[in-house]
């Protein structure tokens, strides 16, 4: 394995970390569309408030699916293919819940509004949940044959262990939302965020413990790295007990960052428990490796000094976005 | 299992072409649109006059909700390599990721992040700093353009490779042939003013309907007038850059050429061109045409002489060139009837775009009133809003149907790209649950958009992001709807 391969490597766990911090609220605030605000004057604020940025937290998918392709063409075609359904549900599930906010806002009947109200909430729960359960499955281990095709029939990848792995990233991504409601509103919406956390939180405990276990059984994480697995482990724990801290004492920054660090630290896991793979076979001869699935050393080099030098840029004027809508949204008055 | 005469490859092409078809609706409409809106709102912020920021509001709308449809079709297309074209991607992605990984990080980036910025904004910064925002829009989905089209290019065109020994994949060796690939700088153009073409006869044709019904006349009367030049200057482009595009072809993919011309036999030195054409695809050979002497050298090489080789000595070329490695099995010609037509369509609306441009500015001059008379002008241009979308599919078809049997030209067929451990079954579902969700984004983006059209740029219904004065700058709630 040369240092470009495995900076790409890391540089791919970077991305789907973006991805899942920041997809990961929006998702959540997606989730509650339905459900948790009320009226719809209490949805336009809960949808205003990833107005601005749910396009750009998702463009973190695509750069990281495009620079999968440009670093590991060979992964990025086992797992895409591989996968093939879960993926094409996800991208429905995107789909549905990409357009509902715009096309909400310009409904006029309340039934189709709600219609999309509901496209926000199923697709945003169905796109978290198809993640979970693809990564989960993922780190299982698949049948996968001497060319890198995968072949995999429903009940490989859908069993007890992935769906378990769905629920947990689900629950996150629902905390993680509502963490970030919390930080975004004010009146209502904020105390009412902060009430159902109260109750979310113990699920997810439960999950994660439920999660642990499975995933000594399910993979070869604890057998291959007991020492580093575990400490990812407890960190995951540590970061939601943080947010859960947080919950219980309102200190609404620490639960955000606690959650987003949980979410962060599960494709810290992922990552770790692969090296130096990529894609797990059943047969561990036909596993992907980081080394022999790559892309030439002048393409990986080429994008290392490309993304280096534009990802900054990025970050800046991304970041500012944040800032520039910074302010909190009022609630809408209860008897509106 | 119930044997249809489905198979992977048919299934797999089959979606990949819906997808594009339906993708690139939208895509050249949001890059245009971008454009034009940029320009209106670059006019009041040096005019003031406030109907050009209410023009930039107004088609803005429609610019968001095409936006966000090819948003989220776009993500398909990216995945859509790696799910259905699994070999492709093994064999490809050493060059084709990177123009896509570049996409996403330098454009995709910038477009959606300043979109958030210039739809919720309107109050917040000055009028010069918020028209920054949409020209970056605009310039990210311009650079977005390129990037993918780097990657398209090399499909038609591979440059700056080398055959891995080994993996028998591609491998990039100069990252600047690949950009500075003629055919992508024949390519890009083309698209770029066919996209500020499109949205400007969008917009020509939707005030054309509204004048019609002698409705806001003098909004929609600037609004036709900024599209209609717009349009002019960029209909002219398309012609130029697209006359630069084909005659490159007769070189760089001969067959691709010939078939658009429809020529079988290499043609005489008369040049005869064929205006219309019958053609027995089976026999490879004209049954019966309209020819016009001159025409074919004419667009060939600018000049009265020369040849133009047909399909079927281009076919025997082919065979002595790839046999070898391909076997002689393989069919060369490609869908000859559409590409044809397809090259027919996408010239004659061009030339029929920069007229209607030159005679509605004549009509719609400042202090004459024969725009308002001319109704069937009118009737005409609020037809035309729907050729633009035709026409970008008829370019489209020619470009991709005429690399066939290639997938990248000359090194790897479409049979041998396409994913062998996907079942029949999934892509038979994918495809049809696809073509149920792009036929209902379809129509509410065109009940959107005629919603919009006929509300009126005054109508605060549907404020999109224009909610005036609100420190909540909401989008979505103020006014937004009339119950409770």
């Amino acid at each position: 394995m040369t240092s470009l391969q495995f900076i790409w490597f890391i540089l791919i766990g970077v991305l789907f970390s973006g991805f899942f911090f920041l997809d990961g609220f929006d998702f959540g605030v997606g989730m509650l569309v339905k459900s948790f605000a009320k009226t719809d004057a209490e949805r336009d604020v809960v949808i205003r408030s990833i107005g601005p940025h749910w396009d750009g937290n998702e463009v973190w998918l695509i750069t990281a699916g495009g620079a999968m392709f440009a670093s590991f063409p060979m992964w990025y075609a086992t797992l895409f293919s591989g996968f093939y359904l879960i993926l094409f549900l996800i991208l429905a599930a995107l789909i549905f819940r990409g357009v509902s906010f715009e096309f909400r806002a310009n409904m006029r009947t309340e039934t189709w509004r709600s219609f999309w109200e509901w496209a926000s909430t199923i697709g945003s729960f169905c796109a978290a949940f198809l993640f979970g359960m693809l990564f989960t499955a993922m780190i299982a281990g698949m049948p996968i044959d001497k060319n890198g095709d995968m072949s995999a029939h429903f009940f490989d990848y859908v069993n007890l262990f992935s769906l378990v792995g769905g629920v947990a990233v689900t629950v996150l991504c629902l905390v993680h939302g509502l963490n970030y409601i919390r930080l975004k509103t004010e009146g209502s919406l904020r105390d009412r965020a902060l009430a159902w956390n109260k109750v979310v939180y113990p699920i997810l405990f439960a999950g994660e413990v439920l999660f642990a276990v499975l995933l000594y059984f399910s993979t070869d994480f604890f057998d291959k790295k007991p020492l580093s697995t575990t400490a990812i482990v407890v960190a995951l724990v540590i970061f939601t007990c943080l947010a859960y801290w947080g919950v219980l004492g309102n200190h609404e920054w620490l639960s955000f960052i606690g959650s987003g660090l949980s979410l962060i630290s599960v494709v810290v896991l992922i990552f770790n428990g692969l090296f130096p793979r990529v894609m797990i076979a059943n047969n561990p001869a036909n596993s992907l490796l980081i080394k022999n699935s790559s892309s030439s050393p002048y393409t990986l080099h080429l994008m290392t000094i490309l993304t280096f030098s534009i990802l900054p840029i990025v970050l800046i004027y991304f970041v500012w976005s944040y800032w520039v809508f910074y302010k909190r949204l009022s609630s809408p008055k209860q008897n509106a | 299992m119930l044997n249809l005469g489905l198979d992977i490859l048919g299934l797999a092409r089959f979606q990949f072409g819906m997808t594009t078809v339906f993708h690139f609706f939208f895509v050249p409409f949001s890059i245009g649109l971008a454009f034009v809106v940029a320009v209106m709102e670059t006019m009041y912020a040096i005019k003031g006059d406030e109907d050009y920021k209410k023009m930039a509001q107004f088609w803005g709308k429609m610019f968001l909700y095409s936006f966000a449809v090819g948003v989220v079709t776009g993500i398909i297309q990216e995945f859509q390599f790696g799910m259905n074209w699994s070999e492709y991607s093994r064999f490809m992605g050493d060059i084709f990721g990177a123009p896509l990984a570049i996409e996403a990080l330098a454009a995709f980036f910038m477009e959606s992040t300043f979109i958030g910025m210039w739809m919720f904004t309107w109050d917040r910064f000055n009028k010069w700093v918020h028209t920054l925002f949409i020209w970056l829009v605009m310039f990210g989905s311009s650079l977005s353009a390129l990037w993918i089209l780097a990657a398209n290019s090399f499909m038609q065109n591979p440059l700056g490779y080398i055959i891995n020994q080994q993996t028998g994949h591609v491998q990039m060796v100069s990252f600047g042939a690949v950009l500075s690939n003629p055919q992508l700088w024949s390519e890009f153009p083309h698209v770029i003013f066919g996209a500020f073409v499109t949205a400007s006869f969008v917009i020509a044709g939707c005030a054309a309907w509204r004048l019609l019904k002698k409705d806001h006349v003098t909004f929609y009367r600037k609004s036709l007038n900024v599209a209609l030049v717009i349009g002019l200057i960029f209909s002219l482009g398309s012609i130029a850059s697209g006359d630069i595009q084909s005659r490159y072809l007769i070189n760089n993919q001969p067959m691709k050429f010939a078939a658009m011309e429809g020529l079988y036999k290499d043609s005489t030195n008369k040049g005869e061109w064929a205006a219309v054409s019958g053609f027995d695809t089976k026999n490879h050979k004209t049954t019966w045409s309209v020819d016009v002497p001159y025409v074919l050298n004419l667009l060939s090489y600018h000049k009265t002489t020369g040849t133009v080789k047909g399909m079927n000595t281009i076919n025997k070329e082919m065979h002595a060139k790839y046999d070898k490695k391909y076997g002689s099995d393989i069919n060369y010609y490609v869908p000859t009837n559409t590409l044809f037509w397809s090259f027919r369509i996408m010239s004659g609306a061009g030339a029929l775009f920069a007229l209607l441009a030159i005679v509605g500015l004549i009509f719609n001059r400042k202090k004459s009133q024969a725009i308002m008379k001319q109704r069937w002008f009118l009737y005409i241009m609020g037809l035309c809003l729907w050729l633009p979308f035709i026409v970008n599919t008829a370019g489209w078809f020619i470009t991709e149907f005429g690399r066939y049997p290639w997938v990248v030209y000359g090194l790897l067929t479409i049979a041998d790209a396409v994913s062998p451990n996907v079942s029949v079954a999934s892509l038979l579902t994918s495809n049809i649950i696809y073509f149920l969700m792009f036929a209902g984004m379809g129509v509410v983006m065109i009940v959107l958009c005629h919603r919009t059209l006929k509300a009126g740029p005054d109508n605060d219904e549907n404020t999109d992001g224009y909610a005036a004065s609100d420190t909540d700058l909401d989008p979505y709630s103020k006014g937004a709807f009339n119950h409770d």
